[in-house]
């Protein structure tokens, strides 16, 4: 878990670049699967070939090896040696390694070279993993995977495919365009698949039973999937006893946060048989006593991860509490769980927090909380490893942070946003926590400057306690 | 031979630090100052009237003052290539001089007239005065790039040579023996255009709350001084509900147009310093305001797509959310957040918001709330903030967007929350927002949770005086704040995780190996190695990202 945001950044230039070239590859892809029937335009262009050459007789890899004399003149010595090689009997598991290294698109140039490096093109090894990508144009900003390309990979490779994702945008147009993809799946067996909003989440409008039956097709003809991502989906109980039917053997990983159509007990019949499953992703509401006793049971492996999620759909809504002794019959099971929770509540719904011992690892508090829970959570969370506090009231925190620091004895990372911490506290919690502050990412606003130490001091002090160049997180003056 | 010159007055308008003008002076024996301006096209642009007010006023005291030094401003209608060499030619010049402008656009437009200069055998003479450093030169110190970080930025400008000291103001002196031949007619050729000229409907228009012109800037300038010498304090002030309306300090829109030089008030910041300070050397953060500005306008100058995020290289690629409706409704002040419609009123009648205002707008519009492209944000600024900057305006959108340059986007900003804390008691929405003037302080700043009785006692029922809220806060930040996440852990592989993004939430490599998706390529792990051979550098953020998904 790194902190190397702040000794990075520098690099970004490349990064970025980087990933443009990557969000532009679908399409230029898809351009040259439109047209590479007939055009060898891009081949000859970087081949640096002439136009009578291609139009003369022969094979592509007739062309091919024609190309590599040409390159290899003018001495006669280096044709002889061009001869040796011999590009097209390059072994293929070769060329397969030599592909692997590249993107779809350097692949796809390749493949026009000639028929053999075509099969290699083709081969089920370099289509295990696709990420479909729909966008529409009116609702997007970022472009599609082009349906040329789609239709493509269904047509000749939808029986390789194992790693499957689905990035959509706000638009219920492009949840149904993924749906369909999805029920067109049948002759696949999939280890992962991910359904991904990357907007607003558009499969919440679909209508249920046309999104489940698409899924269903999956869940059906996979029977090997090992990891599935479908958050923020009318995924429903009946369709997760298909899921349990069909895969209980391999599940390792479910994500289905804010899923409404989901009930405890069709989460507990997920846990209950996968014995597998070792990290879970969920609403509060889905959360039992049951489920962590069927979790911590002797058949299931050690769980690794379960993060919850706690949202209130209604201001003033009453939470249920989990006993301390199913959550102590968690860490009893799987020593080693992180256990992530996201709170996004209104400060008069805490009540039912942070009232026993949790094994709480990271926190993540994305709405105000009060000093009063923040004391709490000093009191009730030994394991508690990262602490993100998005806002808190006009108060400064400064004895609550203190008691995390003295408490909370695994802490490596903090975030504050809008707080208030006086300059003197929040030297004291570092000088606490010392080094094993990995992560301190402070608004500048955050600290108050007061008689010992000005807002110009506070850096110095910081680094020093830390081992490491300091600096609080600013927005720019503007 | 004569040598008779022309000013071409772009930004800088200002006769105090102007090397260019002041340059072009010495040796002419005629000198003509100008402003282009296109009057069709000042009513169809994107820049709404409260910004042409403004330059208008820039004009109009940039003439009045021409006239103390026995000259006049020629405002000519039109487009720089069709009237320079119609210039040259009409009044023999053989001197242009004008003012450096490093951004992407002003080089180009620089470039072509540079080029017709030459065609006309003219001379031309420029100089950097609306930045404190040669931004080249920073770039150069820095390898050809130009700084990310701002902690970056601020090891470069400590190695920079000092800030040049200001020009002398142009005198009568400065003067001798140039003058400006001047027309009978030349109010009628050459003067100022009225913002009803422009094609501007100015019934019903208040008065500005940001008068343009130099003699204001200068003005502010001794009073912002007057003011930071009393409370002796150069700390950056913390925010109240009073730093949130405009004040007769502020100096923004007067560095913008360059009514005021960043020189002079840099100069004048540390002489004030030292003087209070007893001659201890002021810190960078004295300087806060026009050291982000140079940041920013280092950032921009050699990258054209600045504004955009497509082909934009320091850009975050961010699938936003096309949303002309929602975007209408920031824009316009109608969201339902109380907190984030008093500042979009007050930017669109006054023309400049507080910059912390200018976070929770830009937050809430971007990953905080709406999803939209800050691309967006910075049109709506550019058509209403007198000092919005092409650069300053693109950087600080991006950064606040978490685009580029800052990356812990968990740092949200509160539509209520943080309005709240500002101002508890909402002072500052009743004055833009009348219609929830009858709201008692506990509920202004989320009216819809007022009960009906608290309502009607305010005369104003939600849902029909004034909007609900156009999106439950709760639910778009959760919602948000993944995306962002999933985002940042895409990037990961190069860079090191953040806070959030950290939190492991990948399944285990082994059986489904990670790639450009979370769940991804088996060639991907292969991938990345080659990558981080190539980038030797990257090897730490690479195990930490390792680390981070295990």
């Amino acid at each position: 878990m790194g902190n190397a945001i702040f000794s990075c950044c520098e690099q970004k230039p490349s990064v970025q670049a980087e990933l443009r070239s990557e969000s532009r590859l679908t399409w230029r892809v898809t351009r040259l699967f439109t047209n590479n029937r007939r055009r060898r335009k891009p081949v000859r262009m970087k081949r640096g070939l002439q136009e009578n050459e291609l139009k003369d007789g022969g094979g592509p890899s007739g062309e091919c090896k024609r190309t590599l004399k040409r390159l290899c003149e003018p001495t006669r010595e280096r044709a002889v040696e061009a001869e040796g090689i011999s590009w097209e009997h390059l072994p293929q598991e070769i060329l397969l390694h030599v592909f692997q290294y590249l993107p779809l698109l350097d692949r796809a140039y390749a493949s026009q070279v000639c028929r053999g490096w075509n099969l290699a093109f083709h081969m089920p090894e370099l289509w295990r993993c696709f990420e479909f990508e729909l966008n529409q144009p009116a609702s997007s900003y970022l472009k599609a995977t082009h349906p040329e390309l789609i239709k493509q990979i269904i047509k000749r490779h939808s029986n390789h495919l194992q790693y499957v994702s689905f990035k959509v945008d706000s638009s219920r147009e492009s949840a149904e365009a993924a749906c369909d993809i999805l029920s067109q799946l049948v002759n696949c067996s999939l280890k992962t698949l991910g359904l991904i909003s990357t907007a607003r989440p558009s499969f919440m409008e679909l209508p249920r039973s046309h999104f489940i039956s698409a899924l269903t097709v999956v869940f059906i003809n996979s029977k090997s999937l090992s990891s599935l991502k479908i958050d923020d989906t009318p995924v429903d109980d009946p369709s997760l006893k298909v899921l349990v039917a069909n895969n209980s053997d391999t599940l390792k990983l479910l994500k289905m946060s804010s899923c409404p159509h989901v009930s405890p007990a069709g989460i507990l019949c997920v846990a209950d048989q996968c014995h597998g499953l070792r990290e879970l992703a969920l609403n509060y509401h889905l959360l039992s006593d049951e489920l962590l006793i069927a979790l911590s049971s002797e058949k299931h492996v050690h769980l690794e991860h379960l993060r919850i999620d706690v949202v209130s759909e209604n201001p003033g809504q009453q939470f249920h509490t989990i006993k301390k002794s199913s959550w102590d019959a968690m860490v009893h099971h799987s020593p080693k769980f992180n256990l992530v929770m996201y709170f996004f509540l209104y400060e008069e719904e805490f009540g039912p927090f942070f009232q026993d011992e949790i094994p709480v690892t990271h926190l993540y508090f994305g709405r105000s909380v009060s000093k009063d829970v923040l004391g709490r959570v000093g009191l009730t969370c030994p394991r508690l490893v990262e602490l993100v506090v998005c806002a808190n009231g006009l108060r400064p925190l400064d004895e609550e942070l203190i008691r995390i620091a003295q408490r909370c004895t695994q802490l490596s990372a903090i975030g504050l946003g809008e707080c208030e911490v006086s300059c003197s506290a929040f030297v004291e919690f570092v000088k606490m926590c010392g080094d094993r502050l990995k992560q301190l990412s402070i608004m500048e606003e955050v600290l108050v400057p007061d008689s010992r130490y000005e807002l110009d001091d506070i850096h110095w002090e910081v680094s020093k306690h830390l081992g490491r160049v300091w600096f609080p997180d600013m927005m720019p003056t503007w | 031979m004569v040598v008779n010159t022309v000013h071409w007055f772009r930004k800088g308008l200002r006769l105090h630090d102007n090397p260019a003008l002041r340059d072009s002076i010495r040796g002419s024996d005629t000198l003509r100052c100008i402003y282009i301006l296109d009057p069709w096209f000042a009513g169809s642009s994107n820049v709404g009237i409260n910004r042409w007010r403004f330059l208008l006023h820039c004009l109009e005291d940039l003439d009045a003052s021409l006239r103390k030094v026995n000259s006049r401003l020629f405002v000519i209608r039109g487009q720089p290539t069709d009237v320079f060499p119609r210039l040259f030619k009409e009044w023999q010049i053989t001197h242009l001089s004008y003012e450096y402008d490093s951004e992407p656009f002003g080089k180009e437009r620089d470039a072509a007239i540079r080029k017709l200069a030459s065609e006309a055998a003219v001379e031309v003479t420029v100089r950097i005065s609306h930045t404190l450093y040669d931004l080249d030169r920073i770039i150069e110190l820095n390898g050809g790039q130009p700084p990310l970080t701002y902690k970056r930025f601020q090891a470069l400008i400590n190695r920079m040579d000092a800030v040049e000291l200001p020009a002398e103001r142009i005198t009568p002196e400065t003067m001798q023996t140039c003058v400006t031949p001047i027309s009978e007619n030349h109010d009628e050729k050459f003067g100022v255009p009225s913002l009803e000229e422009l094609g501007f409907e100015t019934e019903g228009l208040p008065t500005a709350v940001w008068p343009g012109g130099e003699t204001e800037a200068l003005l502010r300038l001794e009073r912002h001084l007057e003011r930071k010498a009393w409370v002796a304090n150069f700390e950056r002030p913390r925010m109240n509900a009073n730093s949130l309306l405009a004040t007769p300090t502020g100096l923004s829109p007067y560095l913008r147009f360059g009514c005021l030089s960043c020189r002079l008030f840099y100069f004048k910041l540390t002489d004030l310093y030292r003087k209070v300070k007893k001659n201890s050397s002021p810190p960078l953060s004295l300087y806060g305001q026009l050291l982000w500005r140079e940041f920013f306008y280092t950032a921009a100058t050699n990258n054209p797509c600045f504004d955009k995020m497509e082909g934009n290289p320091v850009c975050v690629q961010i699938p936003w959310d096309r949303n002309p409706e929602a975007l209408a409704k920031w824009a316009e002040g109608r969201t339902g957040f109380a907190w984030i419609d008093a500042i979009m009123t007050q930017l669109r009648q006054e023309g400049w918001i507080h910059h912390l205002a200018r976070h929770a707008v830009a937050c809430f519009l971007t990953r905080g709330d709406l999803w939209i492209s800050w691309e967006e944000g910075v049109k709506v600024f550019e058509e209403l903030l007198l000092d919005a900057d092409w650069s300053v305006n693109a950087g600080s959108w991006m950064w606040l967007s978490c685009s580029s340059f800052f990356q812990q986007f968990f740092h949200c900003y509160c539509p209520v929350g943080f309005g709240r804390r500002t101002d508890p008691n909402g002072d500052y929405i009743r004055r833009y927002l009348p219609m929830l003037r009858g709201f008692p302080a506990k509920y202004i700043y989320d009216p819809w949770n007022a009960p009906e009785e608290v309502q009607k006692a305010a005369k104003c029922i939600i849902g029909v005086h004034y909007p609900k809220p156009m999106v439950n806060h709760a639910e778009a930040s959760r919602i948000n704040i993944e995306r962002m996440k999933l985002i940042y852990q895409q990037l990961s592989c190069y860079r090191g995780l953040g806070l959030l993004a950290s939190v492991p939430a990948n399944p285990s490599s082994s059986e489904a190996p990670r790639g450009s998706s979370e769940e991804g390529a088996p060639r991907s792990e292969n991938t990345q190695k080659r990558r981080h051979e190539e980038a030797p550098t990257t090897s730490r953020s690479w195990k930490q990202s390792k680390l981070g998904s295990r």
